[in-house]
Formats: structure tokens, C-alpha cells, sequence
């Protein structure tokens, strides 16, 4: 891990590959302190941003160092999570493209795609647009030529290594396998204890169910 | 001056762009939703004050000015931030300060002429349902109350056990028309610049282009050029950091910026400075210097 300045109030710790990141984030989150005010997972690295007068910049840097580190990752690993099961109608207008691309057949994307285990990085783009990750399955794949200027609540893509489902309608270049109908974003679903309003937030184990047409 | 129910203000004209704003939403970035809130958080802070106000009341950003509103009570409000012309039934009435406006009377809002946002808060705060524990709008995420619109009426919240404090004088950063100066820290991402590129940054005048907005201060000025021209992986962002795209134009990230983001960040401006990059007009001139000591 590399720790880079970020200004008076923000340090952004930096990492190898994105499965180290999504570890170091889930120890970080669950050792979380008094003047922290925000941690923001991306896909190699986690923005610590502290409010000074709770907790200066040389404190955070050790706390960072000190809970980020490879014995407390397993132990933070070994938390078992319960899988948010989403379904889905793979009924996407790019499947065919997307299985051309990773050079299978459709069948064969949807059942590798529903059998892979998916775990949240890190949320960006829109809120609660997670971008999900999978560690033993390959599903390298290049964005569309050409955005779509909407592109429907609910629509499940593939781009680069992530799946992506759009928490609601806006314009996006993913190639889109897929549709679900479930609420993946509820801005009343909130309080100030833990009711959040994402159904999948970094950490989260996502698996997805077929769902015929 | 207690009131048995509470008041409501409406809408005559919007402006170019008056919403509402308290504190905003920190803390849920890692959710994809940005801080948000007044984007000069000082001076709604100080409107908040003056009127006796919670500090995590809601109020009116109003940006450049031309808003109406009449109060269907008598309210005590303040109008802080931008420097401007305001009236109460075309009574001038001076700003930084409590003053009392009786049912029926028009406040209106002169262009600005110095800063280009005022902040309006009124006893008691704008009391719409909150959004994620805030009732600010996010203008890039389209989260919380849409900007105002004519005829639109606005709730206000229970009057606070506080009175109006009485205040002779209070500190106010006045907006100016001339360059600034605003502080700097070195950001992540320094090392992927030209050498000269630092240099550059903090020896230039720069000036703020018409583009800007609540999610960035686009600045006009010289290139500055990257050695390391690799893709960079989106990471984390927050209001102040300066963002260079390929062209070589930096933005100085503000309240509604997106909450990842994939161009280098050169520098970050000090969490002091960021209310006075609320008040910068478009055109007007900035410069850089280093911060120095700890933070």
C-alpha cells in the first residue's frame, strides 16, 4: 500500500490490484473511527477523508496502515456475508455481442455469469451504481462504440471487468445482458443508524438468478 | 414574536437558479452521493446565526440575484454571501443582518455585484422533506428538492426556542471582484505532471471560465502537460481537488462533483478556501499559493 496526500483533510491510500483494494476497504469499514468522515473504495484505492479537528492527518495515516494490514484482511475476510440475490432476465440487447466478444455462446455467458460469486468494489458513476467484481471468472469486456443516451432503470451490463445494474434510467456505454426489477436504490429507504438506501453497497456478496423471459 | 403555526414564503420569480441547501449529505460517498449543500457554506452558516437558526437549517441559495419571494407572515430573515442590492417593498435593507419583513412584503434580490450567491435563511428554515438527511439539492445527482419555480410555496419550520441574538458586528468575508488567492495542498497525482507543470499552476493567473457550476470551477489558463499518460482508474474525489483533463484545463472539483473521478488530481485547495471559490464570478482572475505548515 502507498499513501498519497490529498490536500489538508484527505489522504488516498493506493494498492495493487483491485482484490487487495476491495480487502483493505472491508477491514478499513469494519474498523472505522471517530473523525472519520468519509472511505471511498474506487478500483485501486480508498479515499480516507477525516475532519482535522477529531483526527489529524498523521493519526489517520496510522490507523490506515495499522488496519489495512494482511492479518487483520483475513480476519475481516473470514465475516461471512450473506449473498443479496438479484434476478435477472437475460434478455439484454448486447448478449450476443458480449458473448461474441468473450468468444462464447449466450448460453454459455449466462450460465458463467449466474453461477460466478460477485462482490461489490465500490460504488460510482450515479448513486448507488456498484460496480461488482468476481475473482474467478473472466468477463473482460470492451464498452460500447457508442453510448446509449438512456439506458433503463434496471438494465444489467458488462464492461471492463465489472458488472454493472443502473439504480435508475440515464445515458451509458455497457454492453447490456440483462434486466431485473429490483429496487436497487430507495432514497426514503434511510435513517441515520444503518437503513441505507443502495440494496448493494461495497462489501456486498451479489449472485444472480436466471430469470426466464 | 412566537407564532402558533408555521409560516410559508412563495415564489414569485425563481431567478437563473435558486435552490435549497443546509449542510448537505457527508458521509455517503462510498454509497455514489456526493456532499452536496451550500456551496459557500460560511455565509449560510452565518444567515443560519443571525436569525437564531439550528445550524442544520435549510435555506436559499440564490445565484446571481432576480429572485422574488413574499412572506405570507411577519419573518425575520438574513441575506448573506453575495454583495448586491436586496429589498423588502423596495426598502433597501442591509445585508449580514436580522431583518424583519411583515405578511404580505415582497423581498427581491438585485444582481450581484460582487460574489454571485446570496444566501437567504428565514426564522424557523425552509422545511421540506429531507432527502438522505438533507434537503439540498444535488445538481449533478438530481437528488433532493428541484430548483424553484413561480408560485411555488415554500414551508417554513417551527420558530427555534432562540431569539434573534442581538449582533453588532459579526465577521463577514466579503466577497471582492479583483484575483484571489486561494491556498493549496499537493494532490495524489502530482508526480504525473510535466515538471514545469507545478510551477505553472501556482506562478499563473488564472481565470474562471463561464463553465463553471456547483460540480466544478473550470479555469482558463495555460496547458498543463502530463508525462504519465496512463488511463487512471476512477478514484475517490472530493470538493477542492483539482482535476486536469487531457487538454491540460484544471477544475477545481465543488460540492456536487461526481464522487469518483478519472483525471489526475495535481493539487487540492484547503478546506478554508472553498467558500470563497463559491463567490468567484466568471472571468474573474485566481491565484495559487502553497499552504504551509500542518494541517
Amino acid at each position: 500500500m502507498k499513501v498519497l496526500p490529498f490536500g489538508d483533510r484527505a489522504l488516498l491510500a493506493e494498492f495493487d490490484s483491485l482484490h487487495e483494494t476491495m480487502a483493505a476497504f472491508r477491514s478499513l469499514d469494519a474498523q472505522r473511527r471517530p473523525g472519520l468522515v468519509e472511505l471511498v473504495p474506487a478500483a485501486r484505492t480508498v479515499l480516507v477523508e477525516v475532519d482535522p479537528e477529531l483526527l489529524s492527518l498523521r493519526a489517520a495515516e496510522q490507523w490506515l496502515r495499522a488496519a489495512s494490514d494482511s492479518q487483520r484482511l483475513a480476519v475481516a475476510d473470514t465475516i461471512a456475508a450473506k449473498p443479496v440475490v438479484i434476478p435477472v432476465c437475460y434478455n439484454g440487447p448486447d448478449i450476443l455481442d458480449a458473448a461474441a466478444i468473450l468468444g462464447i455462446s449466450a448460453n454459455e455467458l449466462i450460465s458463467r455469469h449466474s453461477l460466478a460469486e460477485w462482490r461489490c468494489a465500490f460504488i460510482g458513476f450515479a448513486p448507488g451504481f456498484a460496480y461488482l467484481a468476481s475473482e474467478y471468472a473472466d468477463f473482460s469486456m470492451s464498452r460500447r462504440k457508442t453510448s446509449r443516451p438512456s439506458v433503463p432503470a434496471g438494465s444489467v451490463g458488462l464492461a471492463g471487468e465489472f458488472t454493472g445494474i443502473y439504480p435508475r434510467s440515464s445515458p451509458g456505454g455497457w454492453q447490456l445482458i440483462g434486466t431485473t426489477d429490483a429496487t436497487l436504490w430507495d432514497e426514503t429507504r434511510w435513517d441515520e443508524s444503518s437503513v441505507t438506501p443502495a440494496m448493494i453497497s461495497p462489501g456486498t456478496i451479489v449472485r444472480f438468478e436466471v430469470v426466464e423471459p | 414574536m412566537s407564532q402558533q403555526h408555521p409560516a410559508s414564503v412563495t415564489v414569485i420569480q425563481p431567478g437563473p437558479m435558486t435552490i435549497i441547501q443546509d449542510r448537505g449529505r457527508p458521509g455517503l460517498a462510498h454509497l455514489g452521493v456526493g456532499k452536496s449543500g451550500a456551496m459557500d457554506r460560511a455565509a449560510l452558516a452565518l444567515a443560519n446565526r443571525l436569525v437564531g437558526n439550528a445550524p442544520d437549517a435549510a435555506g436559499l441559495e440564490i445565484l446571481f440575484g432576480g429572485t422574488e419571494l413574499t412572506v405570507d407572515e411577519a419573518i425575520w430573515f438574513a441575506v448573506t454571501g453575495a454583495r448586491g442590492e436586496v429589498r423588502v417593498s423596495g426598502r433597501l435593507v442591509p445585508l449580514d443582518t436580522a431583518t424583519l419583513a411583515e405578511p404580505g412584503e415582497r423581498i427581491s434580490f438585485g444582481a450581484a455585484e460582487s460574489g454571485i450567491r446570496y444566501y437567504l435563511a428565514m426564522r424557523g428554515g425552509i422545511d421540506t422533506d429531507p432527502v438522505l438527511g438533507s434537503r439540498s439539492r444535488d445538481t449533478l445527482a438530481k437528488l433532493g428538492p428541484d430548483p424553484l419555480t413561480a408560485g411555488q410555496e415554500l414551508p417554513l419550520g417551527v420558530e427555534p426556542a432562540d431569539p434573534i441574538p442581538s449582533i453588532d458586528v459579526v465577521p463577514v468575508r466579503t466577497p471582492t471582484t479583483g484575483t484571489v488567492t486561494i491556498e493549496l495542498r499537493p494532490g495524489p497525482r502530482r508526480d504525473w505532471f510535466e515538471h514545469n507543470a507545478w510551477s505553472l499552476l501556482v506562478d499563473s493567473e488564472w481565470r474562471v471560465s463561464p463553465r463553471s457550476d456547483r460540480s466544478g470551477i473550470r479555469l482558463e489558463g495555460p496547458a498543463l502537460g502530463r508525462t504519465d499518460t496512463r488511463e487512471l482508474p476512477s478514484e475517490g474525489m472530493m470538493p477542492g481537488a483539482i482535476q486536469v483533463s487531457p487538454d491540460g484545463a484544471p477544475t477545481i472539483l465543488a460540492v456536487d462533483h461526481p464522487v469518483t473521478g478519472g483525471y489526475p488530481v495535481i493539487a487540492v485547495v484547503t478546506n478554508y478556501a472553498l467558500d470563497a471559490l463559491a463567490q468567484l464570478r466568471p472571468g474573474q482572475g485566481i491565484r495559487f499559493r502553497v499552504a504551509t505548515g500542518r494541517s
